[in-house]
């Protein structure tokens, strides 16, 4: 297992995609982040977090698209599936490359409330509780990204399938607002994965959020498992 | 060392593998032969562990690969059809993943130098793999099989699409790995798998319709022979001679004229060398022989022959006819 996350963490630099995905995730999160806090002259970085969680919707398909499409394609999973190791360990390899490369990124990516904290009064916490958040999110996107790229052998199915999931989840987020009954309102938020995190945001520890997102993780890692063990099966 | 017994494979409706079971014994090397479609990769996938069986059992080395996958596939080096390479490594951190990946305990310095060595890669060991030559990833993909020195190695059409020498080349590193592995490799030519394997199983529409040592296999298939004899002489005339030569069965002309030379499809009685007689007829009469050679059966071929073996019908004469046919 280990052997699979060396390899695809090192794939990430051998090919251009790992580039690719820090230097959109910079650039986008860097022009929101000036946009959001420089230019609106303000310390307040909750509208930044809140944009940047929209921005995941692209780039983290980048990470993920290829994770298991490609190795189908070029039939280097059957070296994989031939090995002594199990499925899951390929499937969490997968899983904690896509998570260093974007948790990395993200650590690269603070380096923006340097220049903040200078001018401005920073409200730590808010910050640290937000970057959890994000990660958390990241973290069970990452996990939808590997299912859908498990399901294709084609990258580009991949990558789409995830943005139109993420995209989704994201409508069904807005238009929450706009439903009457009380009851569906609060079901559809409370599994929504662009809303659970709002108390990170707030600077608390949302205990049942973490248990949340890690769990729609663990669900989507165990389909991808399901889905190369139907394949084997079929 | 391997044990296969009534596998069954199936997609849907249809039977991919069909009620198979033969098993391999260490150090033996047995061919896998089949035309495409026969059922040979899968049953090489299932026994990797790579798919699963309808049903039916398969052990390596005593572990049946569904019971234990983690420990049988310990004991297997496999070469899928086609190489299992990450084309944007090089050739030193491929086989150093590999190494990583099957946990192998062995010292990584010298086990990956012997393995290099063996398959004649030492060379490109610091290249691309992407930049690599057909016939230098095949190489690649075997020294992936081997590297952990396991017992079993399987090889699946390992010689597909390189040049003749590179064949020969293949054909010589499996039968030197056959010394002290157990090796299973699948072709769907028969002069292939007959120049490296001790014993052959032959797989049609997946079903076992052979299962012989080499030998055996070679006096089914090759005893009446056929040859193909390019003859300078009047056709006619020629002809009518060469139905005389005693051991002929019979002698049809297929080529095409070429400076008053035909070619001349002569069938022998099975035992008999018709070589000889053949010569002294042709010279005595002053038609020079201008080349001899047997013609080898074409897959479809030994089906037939070993399909009518099988069932002890003497439908001879109608694959006799077909195979004249298509030299026509």
């Amino acid at each position: 297992m280990f052997a699979i996350y060396k390899r695809e963490v090192t794939s990430y630099f051998t090919t251009p995609i790992g580039y690719v995905f820090m230097a959109v995730f910079l650039a986008v999160s860097g022009f929101l982040f000036s946009l959001t806090t420089l230019q609106s002259q303000t310390s307040d970085v909750s509208s930044y977090f809140q944009f940047l969680m929209f921005a995941y919707v692209v780039v983290i398909p980048l990470l993920t698209m290829k994770s298991f499409s490609e190795e189908r394609r070029t039939r280097t999973e059957q070296l994989l599936l031939t090995a002594p190791v199990s499925l899951t360990g390929i499937v969490l390899a997968k899983f904690f490359a896509a998570l260093t490369m974007f948790v990395s990124t993200l650590l690269l990516s603070c380096v923006y409330f340097y220049p903040l904290s200078l001018y401005g009064e920073v409200n730590w916490p808010r910050v640290w509780g937000s970057l959890f958040a994000m990660l958390l999110i990241g973290m069970t996107f990452i996990a939808i990204g590997l299912f859908v790229s498990s399901l294709t052998e084609n990258q580009f199915t991949a990558s789409l399938g995830t943005i139109g999931i993420l995209l989704f989840l994201m409508i069904l987020a807005m238009v929450n607002s706009l439903i009457d009954s009380y009851v569906i309102r609060s079901v559809l938020s409370w599994v929504s994965i662009y809303s659970r995190y709002a108390n990170f945001t707030y600077g608390i520890f949302d205990f049942g959020a973490v248990v949340y997102y890690i769990s729609i993780c663990v669900v989507f890692l165990f389909l991808s498992v399901r889905v190369f063990e139907k394949r084997r099966w079929s | 060392m391997i044990e296969i017994e009534h596998l069954v494979k199936r997609y849907g409706a249809k039977f991919a593998v069909d009620d198979i079971s033969f098993r391999v014994d260490r150090g033996e090397i047995v061919g896998f032969l089949g035309p495409n479609g026969a059922g040979k990769s899968t049953t090489m996938n299932i026994l990797t562990g790579y798919l699963s069986s309808t049903s039916g059992t398969v052990r390596v080395g005593g572990i049946d690969v569904l019971d234990s996958p983690y420990e049988a596939k310990r004991l297997i080096g496999f070469l899928p059809e086609q190489p299992p390479l990450y084309v944007d490594m090089k050739v030193d951190e491929y086989l150093n993943f590999i190494y990583e990946l099957k946990r192998c305990t062995l010292n990584r310095e010298k086990h990956l130098a012997e393995v290099c060595e063996v398959t004649k890669i030492a060379d490109v060991r610091g290249r691309m793999i992407k930049n690599l030559s057909k016939g230098y990833r095949q190489r690649v993909g075997i020294a992936q099989a081997l590297i952990g020195n396991p017992q079993v190695l399987i090889f699946d059409e390992p010689t597909v699409g390189l040049d003749p020498k590179q064949i020969i080349e293949i054909r010589n590193l499996i039968r030197n790995l056959g010394s002290d592995h157990t090796v299973i490799l699948s072709s769907h030519i028969l002069p292939e798998v007959q120049a490296v394997a001790d014993r052959i199983v032959v797989i049609n529409q997946g079903r076992i319709i052979a299962d012989e040592k080499t030998e055996n296999l070679n006096r089914v298939v090759e005893e009446d022979r056929l040859y193909s004899v390019k003859i300078c002489g009047p056709q006619r005339e020629v002809l009518a001679a060469l139905s005389k030569v005693p051991g002929v069965v019979r002698a049809d002309a297929v080529g095409e004229r070429e400076l008053d030379s035909f070619t001349y499809h002569i069938q022998s009685e099975p035992g008999v060398d018709i070589r000889k007689p053949l010569f002294f007829m042709l010279s005595e009469r002053g038609w020079p022989i201008l080349g001899l050679e047997a013609v080898g059966m074409s897959l479809e071929d030994v089906f037939i022959k070993l399909m009518d073996a099988d069932a002890k019908k003497k439908t001879a004469r109608g694959a006799r006819s077909d195979r004249t046919q298509r030299g026509a």
